[in-house]
């Protein structure tokens, strides 16, 4: 099995890349979604959730109003919603869910009920950035299929479970693991359709942060975000965040299955990525694993009104793989000078991290805001969209236009 | 058991309501996207995902829903379902 530590010394230079570019000028409106998006786009819900952005009605997409993410923790009842296949059981009795851990890679097989589960491993709660692969797909340019998020396919939460590690030593981690492969109570309509199952590399199933996660920010998972447990793979994109979870299998092989590839793939050598997924790598591509440096503007809410000479505060979340947030900076001329925003609390290198800049606008007009973030290993955003087919890792800085008047 | 399952369907039924006030434009063909298509999911995937695939770019999808995802697609229904899609929903 392989260590972190073998992969940082790896790829760190490709860190390079992105502290490396230079500006020349704001490249343009990326922040329109297709037309056809925009206009099926409405405010739906679903069974104990709030109004959210509704992408799609089965299988359920719904994205979380930029407004909710003024708080740090992201409230559970306006969490992103987001599931690839429809057959969805309607509601899981705790009581007759089973947990089965198996696989050539384990000694003894075993399987928890949700009570072993909860009582018979030490309890950890984790503050982890839970964001979908695709999310602001529907910026791209060109546009590329898929659900056309905008910013919302994200939010943070205290996640609280059990260590996978703990659970995967219960049942005897062989050494020849190399990778975890995770399947949830959910699935296909059709028998023929790739069922929803997804694995990741023993190292990162055997960190102490990756939990078999029942609960979220004090309460049970709801329904539409994996009851009664899921993992959390804190860092990387959501996709391996297995809802719903019923199966663990360890395994002395690569996973073969249409989710793992050719779906979740990043062009190799584009991303400023330092987490690699060595065993699912091919020539041209490499899944997705961690969530590159970024930033988002939640307030004001870009074109709202605001005073000449009255100070205006600009807010927002700066997030990435686990690093930690080392600085944001904010520019109020297009990019051509930066002042240090100021930092929210520290809540873990896995949250994202609040911060808020107040600057009075001296001038009646249009103001425009831009925001970006630096990390703790010295990568930053980009200017310029580093297309790829599926539309991940967008982390263009954002830009928002006040009014003052 | 018995009241999560019946206040689920009190709030499933007003979604699966809705999900039939999804109403794609007229065309021919109409009929046998919205017949193909909703086996496995709702038709606002289509209208969502417009219009900006040309006319290669909706028989790749379509393709990948027969071939990877296995709908059952009726060869002879094939082109009919690009041609509706690359007119309606096309760039």
């Amino acid at each position: 099995m392989k260590t972190r530590r073998e992969f940082l010394k790896v790829s760190a230079g490709g860190l390079l890349l992105a502290g490396g570019a230079r500006w020349s000028g704001w490249a343009g409106a990326a922040n329109e979604l297709p037309s056809g998006a925009i206009e099926s786009g409405r405010l739906g819900s679903l069974p104990g959730k709030l109004p959210l952005i509704q992408k799609s009605f089965r299988p359920p997409n719904f994205e979380t109003p930029v407004s909710y993410f003024n708080e740090a923790f992201t409230p559970n009842n306006a969490f992103f919603v987001r599931y690839h296949l429809a057959g969805i059981p309607e509601a899981i009795d705790a009581a007759q869910w089973r947990l089965a851990v198996s696989g050539e890679s384990v000694e003894n097989p075993l399987e928890l009920t949700y009570e072993n589960l909860t009582r018979d491993f030490e309890t950890v709660e984790v503050a982890a950035l839970c964001m979908c692969s695709g999310n602001r797909r529907g910026f791209s340019q060109p546009h590329v299929p898929g659900v056309q998020w905008g910013h919302g396919a994200i939010g943070n939460a205290k996640w609280r479970g059990v260590r996978l590690r703990d659970v995967l030593n219960k049942a005897g981690l062989k050494k020849d693991a190399v990778e975890i492969v995770l399947g949830g109570a959910d699935g296909p309509v059709l028998d023929k359709t790739p069922d929803f199952v997804k694995s990741i590399p023993a190292w990162k199933a055997m960190d102490e942060n990756t939990l078999v996660a029942f609960a979220m920010n004090g309460e049970k998972l709801p329904h539409w975000n994996g009851y009664p447990a899921r993992i959390v793979v804190p860092g990387w994109t959501a996709t391996y965040w297995m809802k719903h979870v019923t199966t663990i299998s360890a395994i002395a092989q690569p996973f073969k299955g249409f989710w793992m590839n050719p779906a979740y793939r990043i062009p190799k050598g584009k991303f400023p990525v330092i987490d690699r997924f060595v065993s699912q790598e091919t020539d041209a591509n490499t899944p997705i694993t961690e969530m590159v440096v970024n930033s988002m503007i939640t307030s004001p809410e870009g074109g709202r009104k605001v005073r000449a000479g009255e100070a205006v505060t600009v807010a927002g979340v700066a997030w990435d793989g686990g690093y930690g947030i080392a600085t944001v900076e904010v520019s109020l001329d297009e990019g051509k000078n930066w002042q240090t925003a100021q930092l929210g609390a520290d809540l873990g290198r896995y949250s994202w991290r609040q911060w808020s800049h107040r600057f009075t606008p001296a001038r009646a007009g249009r103001h425009t805001v831009l925001a970006r973030a630096i990390n703790r290993v010295g990568a930053t955003q980009t200017f310029e969209l580093i297309f790829n087919p599926a539309g991940y890792h967008n982390n263009v800085v954002q830009r928002i236009e006040i009014e003052a008047t | 058991m018995r009241t999560l399952l019946a206040l689920s369907l009190l709030f499933t039924l007003p979604a699966m309501a809705a999900e039939a006030d999804v109403h794609l434009k007229e065309g021919s063909g109409k009929q046998l996207v919205e017949a193909n298509c909703s086996m496995c999911h709702s038709l606002d995937y289509i209208q969502m995902n417009s219009p900006f695939l040309d006319r290669k770019g909706w028989e790749a999808s379509v393709n990948k829903m027969i071939k990877v995802m296995g709908a059952p697609v009726a060869e002879g229904d094939v082109q009919n379902i690009v041609d509706y899609l690359a007119g309606q929903y096309g760039k």
